[in-house]
């Protein structure tokens, strides 16, 4: 699609994209540079190419940052959330969208308006309470909090999903005698599991980068996470900058790997929920 | 049967939002240190709160940040997004590219530019200011810090406003394109009679959610600067947590929490009802 024909603009707008794409890439060059560097050569010019490559920065981030055990945090915390967001948001979306219920409106209000609530307004009683029961610094106690985090927007995107589905295919099960529940499980998941997948990628993003409620709720070393640790080896622990960038290019990598491969999905459902990352 | 259906949903959403959150509503007229019984104080954490400078400031930094990303992350995913729509090639890797810094942890899109382009011994602007243009550390002045951390939420940002913006501009009739096109409209008077006008729905959604999202600001802030120097960069997020978790002072904390809420019932107020109209058409 093109608005105006003239080369000149065409011109124009590939500079202004190119000086975009500089902006965004610029910071990430400088990560993927630096990682590769001793720290004196970084105090030198963190410009300038590595030279000679130093591959032990990758080793000493992976042991100081305790990436064997936090990145094994991080998959069982996200793996979770994940499993948990799907299959209860699956349910409620459907009902929703379905309008199964005469008070359905009432919650999908609730629901819209609880995906704008400041997690200030409860994140200090939780922590409290949290104590108080000994959850803190158990990883599956923090699924449970990005899952209701996260719930009001994977509903909010899944009901998208429900409604494009059409009535009718609903109406010939029921007529052919699948109960209620065969009808929600054997005909409408499958129709909608590119959905349930989309909210699986971003949710999935979302508990493996989130930082403010993982640093309040998990504070031993051992059970943070892969992020946490980053952030704990930055502030703390080193002040080596090349191990320090090489830290964060070990979990930079893997997200960015799946975001461009899975590129399409992101993108929709972001678009389409419209949440902060 | 269905209604069983919605129960685990609103289960986890009761015991972790709403009563926590109806607890921060009490725990405002409360006196606690996170221990002991609480005991009721009436509005002693307001006025204590009112009276400290450092919350009035706090607010004035979540004024200023919402009117920066009001307009620079806004006009920037505009513009940006208006050329992907002119350019016959690649503006599927435009959008990839813009949209990497959203997916990035925000703990390590600040240890980067805290590092590698703010610090003095390790950044670029070490080299320049080596170089001899007068850089500072925009971090380590007070009257630069809240900039300085701003800048590193924007670069995190535009690309997501930017691939939203694309999406809408892609939806805009070919027709209505074509039009203003044989009428001989440029640039800016396409933006202007018809594609603004087109989106304009999806620009009002983001300016009342990034309303919203620069009363939360948070993980920057709290990362980069700790508020500091001297509270210069403080925003009403951090102020509250600091209260809650250094100070032990979790009664002012949840005022602190209340006023953020207000602006932010402000802008949901309206966000429910353009979601409602919308679920409508």
């Amino acid at each position: 699609m093109r608005l105006v024909e003239s080369r000149a603009t065409l011109t124009m707008s590939y500079i202004v994209l190119g000086i975009g794409a500089f902006i965004a890439l610029f910071p990430i060059a400088l990560l993927v540079l630096n990682s590769l560097k001793p720290a004196a050569q970084i105090v030198q010019n963190p410009l300038a190419l590595p030279n000679p490559i130093r591959w032990e920065n990758f080793v000493n981030a992976w042991n100081h940052a305790k990436f064997s055990k936090t990145f094994i945090n991080s998959l069982l915390l996200s793996g979770t959330t994940i499993v948990l967001v799907c299959t209860t948001c699956s349910l409620s979306a459907y009902v929703l969208a379905r309008r199964k219920i005469a008070s359905w409106k009432i919650w999908t209000f609730y629901l819209l308006a609880t995906t704008t609530a400041p997690i200030q307004l409860y994140i200090f009683p939780l922590y409290f309470g949290f104590a108080r029961l000994g959850l803190i610094n158990n990883v599956f106690g923090v699924a449970l909090i990005y899952t209701a985090v996260y719930s009001p927007f994977a509903v909010m995107l899944l009901r998208t999903y429900f409604i494009a589905v059409p009535k009718e295919l609903e109406e010939a099960a029921l007529i052919d005698g699948a109960t209620h529940w065969q009808v929600f499980s054997k005909v409408m998941l499958p129709i909608v599991s590119p959905g349930i997948l989309t909210v699986a990628l971003i949710i999935g993003l979302n508990s493996w980068n989130e930082f403010l409620i993982a640093t309040t709720f998990l504070q031993k070393a051992d059970n943070v996470t892969a992020v946490i640790g980053f952030y704990l080896l930055s502030g703390q622990y080193s002040s080596d900058w090349g191990e320090i960038m090489a830290a964060a290019l070990i979990i930079v990598v893997p997200v960015v790997v799946l975001f461009v491969v899975m590129q399409k999905r992101f993108i929709e459902g972001m678009a389409g929920g419209s949440v902060k990352g | 049967m269905h209604r069983l259906y919605l129960v685990p949903t609103l289960i986890i959403n009761f015991v972790i939002v709403l009563v926590p959150a109806l607890l921060t509503v009490v725990l405002a007229f409360c006196n606690w240190d996170g221990i002991s019984t609480p005991s009721f104080s009436g509005l002693d954490n307001f006025r204590a709160l009112f009276a400290d400078s450092v919350f009035w400031s706090a607010l004035i930094n979540n004024i200023i940040w919402t009117c920066i990303f009001l307009i620079v992350p806004i006009a920037m995913g505009l513009l940006a997004a208006s050329m992907l729509l002119i350019v016959k090639r690649g503006s599927n890797f435009f959008q990839v590219v813009y949209f990497l810094p959203v997916v990035i942890a925000t703990v390590i899109t600040a240890r980067v530019w805290q590092g590698m382009i703010y610090s003095p011994v390790t950044g670029l602007f070490g080299i320049l200011s080596r170089m001899g243009l007068p850089l500072a550390n925009p971090l380590a002045q007070p009257s630069t810090a809240l900039f300085g951390v701003a800048t590193v939420d924007l670069w995190h940002w535009w690309g997501f406003l930017c691939v939203i913006f694309f999406a809408a501009l892609r939806q805009v009739p070919q027709e209505h394109i074509e039009a203003a096109r044989i009428e001989g409209a440029n640039y800016g008077q396409m933006m202007r009679y018809v594609l603004l006008p087109a989106i304009w729905p999806t620009i009002t959604l983001m300016m009342i959610m990034t309303v919203i999202w620069s009363f939360l600001a948070f993980d920057f802030v709290y990362i980069l600067t700790q508020g500091g120097p001297a509270f210069s960069s403080e925003v009403l997020s951090t102020l509250a947590y600091r209260h809650a978790f250094y100070d032990l002072n979790v009664g002012q904390a949840a005022a602190a929490a209340l006023v953020i809420s207000l602006f932010g019932l402000v802008g949901t107020f309206f966000y429910v009802r353009l979601q409602a109209r919308e679920g409508e058409q």
